[in-house]
């Protein structure tokens, strides 16, 4: 087994890491949480409570 | 800067002062990029002055534009999507406080010393040991305070903008540092621990991955964030940018080689630069479609919200560029790109199109925010209008003329007359190159007279921000 063996299996593991994390992503059983991870960036809080739209008109 | 505006929860201070200075630093590295557009066009503006020579404003140009106004608008939108996303203040106000004042310091140091012509000669590089010394302290206290954030989130899953500015610091402080290592002679001259054909592989591994982690995966967690809030619908899909984010990061590392077609460098390694950045394609469309299609079926939204045209016209450009990017890391297309005005048209697609507009329409969104006002609330959407379609034809014009001058340059450059003798001499090229570096400095300067609009538009936003809190105090009072 020479060097060009282990650039081999590299090139393995690599396509394997990949299907595992196309299986990972797209695992039907996952895809509830992923579409509940795509609302976090609507769950904070919006508004500062400094001051509100009224005062604008001042 | 009012504490009127301080949030309860998060530490919003350091992100509406990086918030500012992303426009100041904006500003000033595109106003040397346009002065030295203009002297490729009329040379005798460098004034035979060596400060002002192209030599050394170019890197103060690059450094600027990159570090200065890339790197604030990074920090100040890493800072608040990791505070808003984890829902938990910021690791530590002193480390937040201590990157921004040393990363000022260290644009400080860079616009003193790149004029004076101190350099390490390195492109993207080009800072001397000391203010290296200072860049790798700041950068692990941003490091440690990011992760630091994560570690205390609220939040159980860490939303995928985040996955994106992570990798983005980690394999800058990798690249950086490695790139960077040099023997000191004096305080101001060093000399890299590399040598011949490894340094300037090393030097395109950091140059390539600059544009990879801190233009491309950077910006990408803005655009992860900023869209999908701008359009008010959460990212097309979720699993695709699990798998782009892993494909984008294992692959762009490798492509650094493309740099260096037809060099010193073993043959076998500039054909697996090539082929890299041929598969490098695919993941880089996977975060443009998955931008673009979050609009799907709020389209409409683009007739009245110059913001969010401001974000989806830089995924446009981001398509674009990173089509042109593979097609022109194929070695036979690299035989004619290579030095010409092309590599530099392409970089300022992918900078002005996408990286430069991204960040502004993220800015539009936050910098009210900063301020007590609802997102995108500025002080006039007309000037945001006004300000997208000066950015968009700034960039147009400035890419065709590089496009029109590099392959023109490339043709001339590789004709032959039937003795086998060159038919153009280099600066017959040059001569005919003029009319493009004219459209160049012309797009630029559309480009910079847009960014001069956003900075009045800001503070006029500031200004107004500042006497509704005053109000709010006296209505309490």
């Amino acid at each position: 087994m020479d060097i060009n063996d282990v650039r081999g299996l590299g090139s393995v593991f690599a396509l394997i890491a990949f299907l595992g994390i196309l299986w990972w992503a797209y695992g039907s059983s996952r895809k509830k949480r992923f579409d509940n991870d795509a609302q976090i960036p609507f769950l904070e809080n919006e508004e500062m409570p400094a001051h509100d739209d009224k005062d604008r008109s001042k | 800067m009012s504490t009127a505006f301080d949030h309860p929860e998060y530490n919003y201070k350091v992100v509406r002062q990086f918030a500012i200075m992303t426009v100041v630093w904006g500003i000033v590295g595109m106003a040397v990029g346009v002065l030295i557009a203009a002297q490729l066009a009329w040379p005798a503006l460098n004034f035979d002055t060596p400060w002002l020579s192209f030599g050394r404003l170019r890197p103060l140009h690059t450094n600027a534009v990159i570090f200065a106004f890339g790197g604030s608008a990074l920090f100040a939108t890493s800072y608040y999507i990791v505070q808003r996303t984890c829902r938990t203040r910021l690791f530590s106000d002193t480390l937040a406080s201590f990157t921004f004042w040393g990363w000022n310091a260290v644009i400080v140091a860079a616009a003193i010393t790149l004029p004076m012509g101190l350099t390490s000669t390195k492109e993207y590089a080009e800072l001397e040991w000391p203010i290296d010394i200072l860049v790798t302290l700041v950068w692990v206290s941003y490091v440690v305070n990011f992760l630091g954030t994560l570690a205390i989130r609220k939040e159980s899953h860490i939303y995928v903008a985040n996955w994106f500015f992570a990798a983005f610091m980690i394999m800058i402080a990798i690249l950086y540092v490695g790139n960077n290592l040099a023997v000191p002679v004096s305080l101001t001259k060093s000399y890299s621990i590399w040598a011949g054909t490894i340094d300037a592989m090393i030097q395109w591994w950091w140059g390539h991955n600059a544009v990879g982690f801190f233009l491309t995966a950077g910006f990408l967690g803005i655009m992860y964030y900023f869209v999908p809030k701008q359009a008010g619908r959460p990212v097309y899909s979720y699993r695709l940018s699990i798998v782009h984010f892993w494909a984008l990061i294992s692959i762009y590392v490798w492509a650094g080689a493309h740099h260096l077609h037809y060099s010193a460098l073993p043959d076998w390694a500039q054909t697996s630069g090539m082929v890299m950045s041929l598969i490098l394609l695919a993941p880089s469309w996977g975060g443009m479609i998955n931008g673009m299609m979050t609009l799907s079926g709020a389209w409409h939204k683009l007739r009245n919200d110059p913001i969010l045209r401001f974000l989806v016209v830089s995924l446009s450009f981001y398509g674009m560029s990173t089509f042109e990017g593979p097609m022109m890391s194929i070695k036979t297309v690299n035989a004619l790109s290579h030095n010409t005005d092309w590599t530099i048209g392409h970089v300022h697609s992918g900078a002005l199109g996408w990286v430069a507009m991204v960040s502004i329409g993220a800015l539009y969104h936050l910098i009210p925010i900063m301020f007590g006002r609802k997102a995108g609330d500025m002080h006039s959407i007309k000037l945001i209008n006004v300000h997208f379609w000066l950015s968009t034809i700034g960039t147009v014009l400035y890419i065709a003329a590089m496009w029109v001058n590099g392959i023109m340059q490339g043709l001339m450059w590789r004709a032959v007359n039937a003795d086998g003798t060159l038919t153009y001499s280099f600066v017959e090229s040059v001569e005919a190159s003029h009319g493009g570096y004219v459209v160049r400095v012309l797009g630029g300067a559309l480009f910079l007279t847009g960014m001069l609009i956003m900075a009045y538009n800001v503070f006029m936003t500031v200004r107004a921000a500042k006497k509704e809190a005053g109000n709010a105090v006296a209505a309490q009072a």
